[in-house]
């Protein structure tokens, strides 16, 4: 005899499943726990990161957005951006050449003194960068050990661009070659080696075979070099001399505004930095979302 | 390609992978290098490729002395455990890799790299899948393209490390199976490395038995099996029990009783007696080996059962009919129809 598919419903005993996340719960918390700690967190993420970046632009545009533009266009305003962008032109390539050689050689080869190598790249981080920046008045400034030299010859290094340059290449060179170390180790040298078995000359190994392996890690790594080479205050500040409209760059010009109370101009210059940061972190982001397990290999800073 | 290797040594570091090793590799046989890890079996692949240089000692390829080639030099087929195929080119562009990449008065048209690429595709039987990228196959397909990839460049040799050592046990005995048809069809001098006997057993004209960085014993699956020269090899391959016994009057002792097993071409003294297993026969009077049943398992069509024997309780395997009615405690008397004996250890 048919019968009607909502009969066999009603006679249907079993009891509806009981919601499964009551038993799958990894922590055992109570509520209240969770939320005041989750609070804590977000509060202290306001407090801390959130609320000085939303500061630096309700700041620079206090007093209006015309105000902004001068303050940025104004002549040694714009002499700083060009110098920072100059630098970071010439300091991230750099880096991005040596952390390559660097990550290189410590990840697909076995020599002596490997670890010295290691730690060595690793100096920058942990040396205030005050120092690093001392370090090169010792070395190149007129009582310096090639001071007097340097300055028989005519060539100027602190205080001019080239001090800022190097100190600039000394504080980033770790980004990309830390960013590259791990992820190169990881991936081992087995695709060189098929690479080589194949016929490929050394370079074509590379070109073809180890830099798509790491584009991304190298990408990323070149995207902070990048925002801290452009950031960088403490090194820069020794080697600079803080010659307005000539050795200044964007860090060191804010602060010279602020020095002199006019906060309008150093917030306005200090909101481009800010949106740099914003950017980076964005696209950041954005690399890990598309291609996380390449990254994932590497340590986070 | 005939291949020798002559008074080779390689030391990683001042320590020594490889002592004084020599083989030769006949041209179009399919060799295995089998041993336990740390035998120097993938330091010996990687010399022959050239991904390493000998410490001492040279290699031939042919005629040729190969030992200062680079690895581009001596177009060697190399297939990596990994597979370490190329994640950021599609399958096609794996294969056409080794030729893509040869120097333009070498590189054969861009048409023809194709054609010849999508021809190797179908000989590993994965036309079709030209456009995908390596993370896109399983690992048996992963394999065939390293395969593909290695015989494009048309090698004088190929040589595989470990070539099925990360997949599962049934796409393995395909894969085996298929290496075979391959080799067969292409002729290559294959060589490759395996910690697993079967696989070796089964796929290889020739094997050799490494250990500790020397060759112990090289021939046939046969030969291997059945005339193992040395204690070490008669353990590594196959199945294997053995006893310590005494060697007197031409005859083994075990126990101070004669076991009814001759003992010609030995010296008198302590000596090691080795044996199969299943090679055994059950006896009901007479010298024999008799032991008590201490453990037992089902073995596919057989029972095994470990037995003690002696009063030093020196433990044995041996298996039974599966429907024998031995149980724990019983007594078994057994005689192996095939044996080894090597002179006792110092």
């Amino acid at each position: 005899m048919p019968y009607d598919e909502s009969d066999v419903l009603v006679y249907d005993s079993r009891r509806a499943p009981e919601a499964p996340d009551k038993h799958l719960r990894a922590t055992s918390e109570a509520a209240w726990v969770r939320r005041s700690l989750i609070g804590i967190a977000v509060a202290f993420m306001l407090l801390v990161l959130v609320l000085p970046l939303a500061l630096v632009f309700t700041e620079a545009f206090k007093k209006g957005f015309g105000v902004f533009l001068e303050s940025l266009a104004d002549r040694h305003a714009l002499a700083a951006i060009r110098l920072t962008l100059l630098v970071a032109a010439i300091a991230v390539p750099l880096n991005l050449v040596f952390g390559v050689a660097a990550a290189w050689a410590i990840a697909k080869f076995e020599f002596k003194g490997k670890a010295f190598l290691t730690t060595l790249i690793d100096l920058p981080f942990s040396v205030s960068p005050v120092v690093s920046g001392l370090v090169y008045v010792l070395l190149f400034g007129a009582q310096g050990l090639l001071g007097p030299w340097l300055q028989a010859n005519n060539i100027e290094i602190i205080f001019a661009v080239p001090g800022i340059v190097l100190a600039t290449v000394f504080v980033t060179f770790p980004f990309v070659a830390r960013e590259l170390i791990p992820l190169m180790q990881a991936q081992g040298s087995g695709d060189e080696e098929a690479a080589l078995s194949l016929g490929a000359s050394g370079w074509q190994a590379f070109w073809r075979v180890t830099l798509p392996n790491i584009k991304w890690g190298l990408l990323y790594g070149v995207l902070l070099c990048n925002a801290r080479a452009m950031g960088e205050f403490g090194a820069v500040a020794v080697v600079s001399g803080h010659i307005r409209g000539k050795t200044t760059t964007m860090p060191l010009h804010i602060e010279i505004l602020y020095n002199e109370y006019n906060f309008a101009a150093a917030f306005a210059v200090a909101s481009l930095l800010a949106m740099l940061a914003l950017v980076t972190l964005v696209i950041k982001a954005v690399l890990e979302f598309r291609f996380g397990e390449e990254l994932a290999a590497t340590r986070r800073h | 390609m005939e291949i020798r290797v002559q008074n080779v040594r390689k030391e990683f570091s001042r320590y020594p992978a490889l002592h004084d090793v020599s083989l030769g590799i006949r041209s179009g046989e399919l060799i295995a290098l089998l041993g336990p890890s740390g035998s120097g079996k993938t330091t010996l692949l990687r010399l022959i490729a050239g991904l390493e240089t000998p410490t001492a000692g040279q290699i031939f390829f042919g005629d040729e002395d190969a030992s200062s080639k680079s690895v581009q030099e001596r177009n060697v087929g190399f297939v990596f455990q990994a597979y370490a195929l190329f994640r950021n080119m599609t399958i096609l562009e794996n294969i056409s890799f080794g030729l893509k990449v040869r120097p333009r008065a070498t590189r054969p048209p861009k048409a023809e790299i194709r054609r010849r690429a999508l021809e190797l595709l179908d000989l590993v039987q994965l036309g079709g899948l030209d456009k995908r990228y390596p993370q896109q196959l399983s690992g048996g397909q992963r394999q065939r393209v390293a395969l593909a990839r290695a015989l494009a460049i048309e090698p004088g040799v190929l040589l595989l490390d470990e070539p099925f050592g990360a997949l599962d046990a049934q796409v393995r005995k395909e894969l085996r199976k298929w290496l075979r048809e391959i080799h067969d069809r292409t002729g290559h001098t294959t060589v490759f490395v395996t910690h697993d006997q079967e696989e070796a057993l089964e796929l290889a004209d020739r094997l050799v038995v490494m250990s500790q960085g020397a060759i112990e014993q090289v021939g046939t699956p046969d030969e291997v099996y059945d005339r193992p020269n040395s204690p070490f090899v008669f353990g590594f391959i196959g199945e294997s029990s053995s006893l310590p016994v005494e060697i007197e009057n031409n005859e083994v002792w075990s126990g101070g009783r004669a076991i009814g097993l001759p003992a010609s071409d030995i010296a008198a003294g302590p000596a090691q007696l080795w044996f199969r297993p299943h090679d055994v026969e059950l006896v009901e009077d007479g010298a024999a080996l008799a032991g008590v049943v201490v453990a037992s398992r089902r073995v596919g069509g057989t029972r095994r059962v470990e037995l003690e024997i002696g009063g030093d309780r020196q433990r044995v395997e041996v298996d039974l009919p599966f429907d024998h009615p031995a149980g724990e405690k019983t007594r078994i008397a057994f005689r192996p129809r095939r044996w080894r004996l090597y002179p006792a250890k110092g």
